[in-house]
């Protein structure tokens, strides 16, 4: 039980009439990396903006790290990092100052964030770059940093939204090394994505269709029990397969967001 | 987008031209009586009866006027003195007093004409009533004068901010949206797609400014009808000669705006610095305030601002009728410079991309 | 705190490295100030006017010299057919004309009267009617000098005090509007830009996942443009001060609060404004086209309000701009404490409340 560090129990967000996160529930355990599928528009993006405390649930509960995201949104927040799917950093600041301020507005002493920059420049080679205005920087470059900088602070817990959008396959690899480097060192990652082969590379996956969870297992298990080849193909299947949410058929509703 | 570029504009014609107004009226005015006559009552009639002013009040004080003159609540305040009556009947003259509150120094001179007039006025009455023999020594000499408002005889004040505040749109618009338009561009990116096209970069600058010469006809006539239907503005002079002058217009705000676009990196930036150009032109075209009260070397600078010409021919082709030979060195100034920004616009491209 | 300091050393980053839009910050105020010193005025100097003079004696003479002997009028022509009066005004050489009747002099001995037409070009209304005044003005002179020497009875005599700006001196009256205008421009325009961008580049989410609250953020992203205003309020003081000797005949602090408490409500307008925009480009609009010009036109700026028809004059009780004029006349020209503001104050206090509380409401729906 106290091994989880996320507890999702019937999350439920409605706009409207339109239900984008169907009661899904499931646990994260510590450590672990976890991958939330879903085709563009499953409501993987609205279920985690109500794990990281910027959308209120509609109704059911939701724990992360020990806290009630409704109730104690603030010691969530202390707990976690977040990148987003722009690499968001500020293109009119160096490498140093985002890696500053970021600290900064984490409350780190100027101390602590003058060590893990000098450890972020050594382990990502950073040396000729670190004055660079971020601007100026190539995206694989953006989102190495955008990573580290959302680990400033040691969170438990990770959150990233498509983190390898538009970004070539060899920087990809490298991204995903980071990835499990922090896992490695005890920092659990809750990750979404759209590349059915970065699937592969999590411990467990859920996939979400049309605001509900339709499977959550490990990569292996799931290929056994939908007799497919790869992730691909489990997720083809999963959303070609009549679901109950869907009252005319058989697609998956890209549109919405 | 689209509502911002045609609605708000049109809405602001409406609205600016009754707004844009320096005639004087319905002003704030009070009165101490310390006099309590028959001829203070009289010429305090003849305050009320005026439609230029709106008598509020009077007070026991002139402490009591300065204050409230401080609250902002009167802004003209007359004192007749005690004795006043008595003063005119025995020595033939008497005093008042005028305080005008002379913060807009402009007004306070329209203000205290008006005022004037209504004194003299009231002074031939007394002196018609009160002449004695006596008093016809000799007869002083008049001159009358007659003064004519040509072009303009009610002086109706949105007949001369209406062509203006026409321009006023037409530039504002064309201006923002070719200064912003390839800096949007060079935002998203596209504009390097573009490059690597083999199309000519003077077919580019053509292509994409103009979209924006057409808009700017079609504000120009909507404005034009605008200005017809709504406040009844008479147009004198050719309808064909005002689109002629203006489609060379539009192609200088073009220029420039694109020359905008090509030093800037972002749509704030382009936004800014037109905004601070339009704002000193604006200023310096005789829109508001006359050309000729500025000091020479003001004047020297207004010839570089094309905002200028165009005030000066939509008024004079609108109002006056006058005719393409009239409004030639406007002609001529501004076909000049549309070929000097253009040309800096297309230099100017070449050398950033 | 350190958090917060760390926020607006980052927002101060923002601002110094974009040279541009920081050159015209600053530039603004000092170039407004300055053509409305020097260069506008909405008095008359140096008038082109052109004579049709078809008397030609001792008395036109006498006038039009000292009409050309005086600051406001310069003869710019001397016309001899009535004919041409048309074709001067219609190149737009002059402004006015006079025309002197036959015999002038004459049928001023014999009939004891003269006549003279001022024309005017009245498409400037404006101009046109103070032309007409001024050279009005100037004959009666001449007239009083003519009979200097009859004594006239019953004469009524007002001596006419201008209050407040003697010297009617038109900077005075444009000052106090362009320290409204750029205070707005800088406080509401500038942060709703640069809180729009933040959710344009998506790192208002970051901002918000983080332990920073919304209200710091948002204070933090504020704070600048506070800073920034009050120089630039400074500035144009200085320069209305020392260089177009514009007194400021009540109390400092009192101007200086004032001036806080505007930009304040400017940069409450400007929070607003932000959380019902998603674009910088909306932004921009929204505060080019709906703040900057009901400010530049119905505060009393320039246009007098009181000549204004009716629903202009209750809609200008809504824009703060109004207010904030009247309170820096007062203040500045009049020299008035706030025992005579007290309720201009009231109203930009209660504005700015309503303001704040209508962002709190707006951005509490965004976070749903």
């Amino acid at each position: 039980m106290n091994n989880n560090v996320i507890e999702v129990k019937n999350l439920t967000k409605t706009f409207g009439d339109f239900t984008a996160v169907n009661a899904i529930t499931f646990e994260v355990k510590k450590g672990e990396i976890f991958g939330f599928l879903g085709a563009n528009g499953a409501g993987k993006t609205t279920a985690m903006k109500m794990l990281i405390g910027i959308s209120k649930p509609t109704s059911g509960k939701a724990q992360v790290a020990g806290f009630d995201v409704f109730t104690h949104a603030e010691d969530v927040k202390q707990s976690i990092g977040y990148m987003s799917q722009k690499f968001a950093l500020y293109d009119d600041l160096t490498v140093k100052e985002n890696i500053t301020f970021f600290g900064g507005i984490y409350g780190l002493s100027r101390k602590r964030i003058e060590e893990k920059r000098c450890e972020l420049v050594e382990d990502l080679g950073l040396k000729d770059i670190v004055n660079q205005l971020v601007g100026a920087l190539p995206l694989g470059w953006k989102q190495k940093i955008a990573f580290s900088v959302s680990l400033l602070h040691d969170p438990k817990i990770v959150f990233l939204d498509e983190p390898t959008g538009g970004v070539d396959p060899i920087t990809r690899r490298q991204f995903w090394e980071m990835i499990y480097k922090a896992a490695h060192q005890g920092t659990t990652v809750f990750v979404t994505t759209h590349y059915m082969d970065e699937a592969e590379y999590c411990d467990r996956v859920s996939i979400m269709v049309n605001g509900k969870i339709e499977a959550l297992d490990t990569p292996k298990k799931l290929k056994e029990q939908f007799r497919a080849e790869n992730m691909n193909d489990v997720f083809l299947k999963l959303a070609r397969s009549p679901s109950p949410t869907l009252t005319n058929g058989n697609e998956v509703n890209t549109d919405k967001n | 987008m689209l509502p911002i570029i045609f609605v708000l504009p049109l809405i602001q014609l409406v609205i600016l031209s009754n707004a844009a107004t320096f005639e004087i009226k319905n002003i704030a005015f009070a009165y101490i009586d310390n006099d309590h006559s028959s001829a203070s009552r009289a010429l305090i009639e003849k305050f009320n009866a005026s439609t230029y002013f709106n008598v509020l009040t009077h007070f026991p004080s002139e402490a009591k006027a300065s204050a409230a003159m401080l609250k902002g609540e009167v802004d003209v305040v007359l004192e007749i003195p005690r004795h006043f009556e008595r003063q005119l009947q025995k020595s033939k003259q008497a005093h008042l007093g005028v305080t005008i509150n002379a913060i807009d120094g402009a007004a306070a001179g329209v203000k205290n004409v008006y005022v004037t007039q209504i004194i003299q006025t009231f002074n031939q009455h007394i002196k018609v009533n009160l002449l004695q023999p006596s008093d016809m020594l000799s007869q002083p000499s008049t001159i009358n004068t007659i003064p004519l408002f040509w072009y303009n005889e009610t002086l109706n004040y949105k007949t001369f901010m209406v062509p203006g505040i026409l321009v006023l749109l037409v530039t504002m618009i064309t201006l923002f949206l070719s200064g912003m338009n390839i800096v949007r561009e060079k935002e998203i990116g596209t504009l390097e797609q573009i490059n690597v096209t083999p199309i000519k970069k003077r077919q580019f600058i053509i292509g994409k400014l103009f979209p924006f010469w057409v808009l700017g006809l079609g504000l120009l006539t909507i404005g034009l009808t605008i200005a017809k239907l709504i406040f009844n503005i008479p147009m004198i002079g050719s309808l064909a000669l005002m689109y002629f002058y203006t489609s060379i217009y539009i192609l200088v705000v073009l220029g420039i705006g694109l020359f905008i676009s090509n030093f800037t990196d972002t749509q704030q930036q382009a936004m800014f610095i037109s905004w601070f150009f339009m704002v000193i032109f604006i200023l310096m075209s005789g829109l508001f305030t006359p050309i000729e009260s500025m000091p020479k070397w003001a004047q020297i600078i207004t010839e570089f601002n094309p905002i200028k010409y165009f005030v000066e021919v939509m008024r004079m082709v609108m109002l006056k009728g006058s005719g393409f030979m009239d409004i030639l060195p406007q002609v001529t100034k501004t076909l000049l410079y549309a070929l000097i920004m253009n040309g800096l616009a297309v230099w100017s491209y070449k050398k950033t991309s | 705190m350190k958090r917060f300091t760390g926020f607006i050393k980052k927002e101060f980053y923002h601002i110094f490295r974009d040279r541009r839009s920081l050159f015209i910050l600053f530039g603004m105020p000092i170039a407004q100030i300055l053509l409305f010193g020097f260069a506008i005025t909405n008095e008359i100097n140096n008038v082109d006017i052109a004579i049709l003079d078809r008397s030609n004696d001792v008395n036109t003479q006498e006038i039009i010299h000292k009409i050309s002997a005086s600051k406001y009028f310069s003869i710019k022509q001397i016309i001899t057919r009535e004919a041409d009066i048309a074709s001067v005004f219609e190149k737009g050489q002059v402004k006015a004309v006079l025309n002197f009747e036959k015999d002038f002099s004459q049928n001023l001995i014999k009939q004891h009267q003269a006549t003279v037409q001022i024309i005017t070009d009245a498409t400037d209304p404006n101009t046109a009617n103070t032309i007409s005044n001024y050279v009005n003005a100037m004959l009666q002179q001449y007239q009083k000098e003519l009979n200097k020497n009859i004594k006239i009875a019953y004469q009524i005599v007002p001596q006419t005090r201008m209050v407040y700006n003697p010297e009617l001196k038109s900077v005075y009256m444009f000052v106090p509007g362009v320290m409204t205008i750029i205070l707005m421009l800088v406080s509401a325009m500038m942060t709703s830009i640069s809180i729009t961008r933040e959710k344009e580049l998506g790192t208002m989410e970051i901002l918000l996942v983080s332990p920073l609250k919304p209200f710091q953020v948002i204070i933090g992203k504020v704070f600048p443009y506070i800073f920034l205003s009050i120089i630039n309020a400074v500035v144009i003081v200085m320069l209305s001060v020392f260089i177009f000797k514009m007194p400021v005949q009540g109390s400092l602090l009192l101007l200086a609060l004032e001036s806080v408490l505007f930009i304040i409500t400017a940069l409450a307008l400007g929070i607003l404004i932000s959380t019902i925009s998603a674009t910088q480009q909306t932004a921009m609009m929204i505060s080019l086209m709906g703040l900057m010009l009901p400010v530049i036109l119905l505060s009393g700026f320039i246009f007098p309000i009181s000549s204004m028809p009716l629903p202009l004059q209750i809609i200008s009780n809504i824009i703060p701009a109004k207010w904030f004029i009247i309170i820096i006349k007062g203040i500045m020209l009049k020299g008035v404490g706030i025992g005579f503001i007290w309720k201009e104050t009231l109203i930009l206090l209660g504005m700015t409340v309503f303001f704040i509380g209508l962002s709190v409401k707006k951005y509490k729906i965004r976070l749903e």
